[in-house]
C-alpha cells in the first residue's frame, strides 16, 4: 500500500524527516510514535501527497505522489491534525461538499451520509453548524468526512491529542471499528497507550528518524523489560541513591524526578531496594511499555522530549 | 453496515471527472457560502447603487454639467456617461471582494484550502473555482446594478446587453489578479488595508469615473491610463451609447483587461497549488 526509501523533507536548510525507510501492508494498522517536532505531521503529508518530498523514493497505492497526486488522495481518508472543518456550513454539508471533490454523485451521498453520521455518532447534530460543536464531536466530523469515499487507506495524525480521556474513548472504540472492519490505518501519536491499543506494528520516531520498528509488544520485549519499579527519593537525593542500587535490576534510568529500575519481576526488585534500608518517598511497579521504550532509544521521555 | 472497507464507494470515487469539472464543485461549494449570507449580498447589491445614483449621480451631475457645459461629456446625459463606469466599478469592488475574503480564510483563517487540496482536487483548480463563484456574484451585483439605473431611467434596455458583459468582464479580469496577490499574502491586515486605500480608492477618483479623464490634470492623469477600471469604462462608454473611441485604443483597453485577468490566474493557480504543498 505504501512503501518509502529513504524518503526525505527539508525545509530550507532544516531537515524534518531524514531519510526514513517504511511500508505498510493492506489491512495493517501501522503507528508512527513519537515526541512533537519528531516529524510525523511532515511524514503524513508526504504520503497524502500534500506535501511534496525533497528526496527519496516513494509510493502509495503503486503510483508516485508527485506525478499523480488527485488520483492518490482520490483513495485516501486524511484526518489532519488540525480540524479544518467549515465551521460556517453544517455537519452534513460538510460531509456533503467533501464528498463532492471526489466525484461522488448525490444518489451515492445521501445514504453515505447518514451512516457516517451514525458512525460518528452525530445524528442528532446533522444540522448543526459546525461552530457549536464540541472539541471531540469536531475530531469525529473530521474522521467521518475522511471516510466518505472508502478510502483504500485512512491517515489519521494525532486524532486525540487534546481531547479529554472520555472523548478520547469514543474515538479509540470508533477507530477500533475500522481496524476489525479490515481498513488501512495509519495513524501517528505521541501517546504510548494509543500506539498500544490501536497498532500493529509500528515505527518510532525521533528528530526526523526511525529509531525502531516492530509490534509494540515485541518493541517492548527488545528494548525494555517487563516491568519497570518507579521510586522517588525527592530530586536531590535520586542521584546519589541510583549509584548504591545500580546492581539492582536489568538496568536503570535516572530522570530529574523519579529513578526507574527495569526487571522481570517488579514485586522483588521493589523489596531488594527497600532491603538496604531505602525508604522512596513514592513507588510504582508497572508493566513496561513504549513510553519505556523510548526512554531507552532516545533517554528522553516522550512528553519532555 | 460497514464503514471504509467495502468498494462501493471507491466504485464511484470519479478522479477524471473531477479532473474536468473539480472547480465547479469549488464554485458550488463558495456560492453555497455566499448563500447563507444572502440577505447582505442583496442588501449590498441594492443599496450601493441606489446610494450613488442618488447622491453622486444626481449632485455630481449638477455640478459637472455646469462646469463643463452641455457638450462637455460629448453631449450625453450625466447618468448615461456615469453607467458604465459606476457598473464596472461596482463589479470590480464585488470581484475583489470574493477573491480576497475567500483565500485568505482558505490559507490563513479556517485554512480550508488545505481541505480541499486533501481531495481529488488541484490547488489550480480551487483557484479557479473562487474565481468562478466571484463571477457568478459579480454578475448577480452588475445585474440588479443595471436594473436600479433602469428605474431611475438612466439608460435605455437594450444596454443590458453590453454594459452587464462588460462590467463582469472587468470584474473577472480584477479579481483573477486580486485572487494571485492574495494568494502571496502571508497575513491578512497588510492587503486588505493597502488594497482599499492605496488602490481602490485612487482608482476610483482618478479612473474618469465621475468626468472625463482629459479634464484632470496630466499629472494624474496616468493613474487613469493603468488603472483597469478606466480602461473598462472606456469600453463601457463606447459600446452602450457609442462615444467615439478610435479602434486601437478599443484593442489596447481590451487586451490591457484580458492580460490582467489571464497573467492573474496563471499566476494565483500556480502560487494556490504551490502554496498547499509546501
Ligand atoms: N512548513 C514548515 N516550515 C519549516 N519548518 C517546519 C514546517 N513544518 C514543520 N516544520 C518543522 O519540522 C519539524 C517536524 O514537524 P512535524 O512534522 O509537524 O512534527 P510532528 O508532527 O512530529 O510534531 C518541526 O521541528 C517543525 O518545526
Ligand atoms: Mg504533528
Amino acid at each position: 500500500m505504501i512503501t518509502a526509501r529513504t524518503l526525505t523533507k527539508a525545509y530550507g536548510e532544516f531537515i524534518a524527516v531524514d531519510g526514513i525507510d517504511f511500508s505498510v501492508a493492506p489491512g495493517e494498522s501501522f503507528g508512527v510514535l513519537g515526541p512533537n517536532g519528531a516529524g510525523k505531521s511532515t511524514t503524513m503529508r508526504m504520503i497524502g501527497a500534500t506535501l511534496l518530498r525533497t528526496s527519496g523514493e516513494l509510493s502509495i497505492l503503486g503510483k508516485d505522489p508527485s506525478i499523480d497526486g488527485p488520483a492518490i488522495r482520490a483513495h485516501l481518508g486524511v484526518v489532519p491534525q488540525q480540524d479544518n472543518n467549515d465551521t460556517e456550513l453544517t455537519v452534513a454539508e460538510n460531509l456533503y461538499i467533501y464528498g463532492k471533490y471526489f466525484g461522488l454523485p448525490r444518489s451515492y451521498l445521501t445514504p453515505k451520509i447518514d451512516e457516517l453520521l451514525a458512525f460518528a455518532q452525530l445524528e442528532d447534530k446533522r444540522d448543526a453548524k459546525v461552530d457549536s460543536l464540541s472539541g471531540g464531536m469536531k475530531r469525529r466530523l473530521t474522521i467521518a468526512r475522511g471516510l466518505v469515499n472508502d478510502p483504500s487507506i485512512v491517515m489519521l495524525d494525532e486524532p486525540t491529542t487534546g481531547l479529554d480521556p472520555q472523548a478520547r474513548h469514543i474515538l479509540w472504540d470508533r477507530l477500533f471499528r475500522l481496524k476489525e472492519d479490515g481498513a488501512t490505518l495509519v495513524i501517528t501519536t505521541h501517546y504510548m497507550d494509543e500506539a498500544e491499543q490501536l497498532c500493529d506494528r509500528l515505527v518510532v520516531m525521533d528528530r526526523g528518524r526511525i529509531v525502531a520498528e516492530g509490534s509494540p509488544a515485541s518493541l517492548i520485549r527488545q528494548y525494555a523489560s517487563r516491568e519497570v519499579v518507579e521510586v522517588r527519593f525527592g530530586s536531590g537525593r535520586n542521584g546519589e541513591i541510583a549509584a548504591s542500587i545500580s546492581d539492582i535490576g536489568d538496568r536503570m534510568e535516572v530522570l530529574p524526578d523519579r529513578i526507574l529500575v527495569y526487571a522481570d519481576q517488579g514485586e522483588a526488585t521493589l523489596q531488594a531496594i527497600v532491603a538496604r534500608g531505602l525508604m522512596p518517598l513514592t513507588s510504582l511497579v508497572r508493566r513496561c511499555s513504549l513510553e519505556d521504550v523510548f526512554l531507552r532509544l532516545t533517554g528522553r521521555t516522550l512528553e519532555d522530549a | 453496515m460497514s464503514i471504509g472497507t467495502q468498494p462501493t464507494g471507491r466504485l464511484h470515487v470519479d478522479v477524471r471527472r473531477v479532473g474536468r469539472i473539480g472547480a465547479l464543485y469549488v464554485a458550488e461549494y463558495r456560492l453555497r457560502n455566499m448563500w447563507k449570507w444572502k440577505r447582505a449580498v442583496i442588501t449590498d447589491g441594492l443599496g450601493n447603487p441606489v446610494l450613488y445614483l442618488a447622491s453622486i449621480g444626481l449632485g455630481v451631475g449638477s455640478l459637472v454639467n455646469a462646469s463643463l457645459g452641455p457638450q462637455g461629456l460629448g453631449g450625453v446625459p450625466y447618468l448615461l456617461f456615469l453607467a458604465p463606469a459606476l457598473m464596472a466599478a461596482a463589479a470590480m469592488q464585488g470581484a475583489m471582494t470574493e477573491a480576497m475574503f475567500p483565500t485568505l480564510a482558505g490559507f490563513l483563517w479556517d485554512k480550508g484550502f488545505f481541505a480541499m487540496r486533501s481531495t481529488a482536487l488541484t490547488g489550480g483548480q480551487i483557484a479557479d473555482g473562487v474565481l468562478i463563484a466571484a463571477v457568478c456574484r459579480v454578475t448577480f451585483t452588475t445585474a440588479v446594478y443595471w436594473l436600479v439605473l433602469r428605474a431611475f431611467g438612466a439608460v435605455e434596455w437594450a444596454s443590458a446587453l453590453t454594459l452587464i458583459p462588460v462590467a463582469v468582464f472587468a470584474g473577472a479580469c480584477w479579481g483573477a489578479l486580486m485572487l494571485a496577490i492574495t494568494a502571496h499574502a502571508k497575513n491578512d491586515d497588510a492587503i486588505i488595508s493597502i488594497a482599499m486605500r492605496l488602490v481602490i480608492m485612487p482608482m476610483f477618483l482618478f479612473s474618469g469615473t465621475f468626468y472625463p479623464l482629459s479634464t484632470l490634470p496630466i499629472s494624474v492623469q496616468w493613474i487613469g491610463w493603468i488603472s483597469p477600471l478606466w480602461h473598462a469604462t472606456e469600453l463601457g462608454r463606447w459600446l452602450s451609447y457609442g462615444m467615439p473611441l478610435p479602434s486601437w485604443q478599443v484593442a489596447v483597453s481590451f487586451c490591457y483587461l484580458v492580460l490582467m485577468g489571464s497573467v492573474g490566474l496563471l499566476v494565483a493557480r500556480r502560487r494556490f497549488e504551490q502554496r498547499l504543498t509546501a
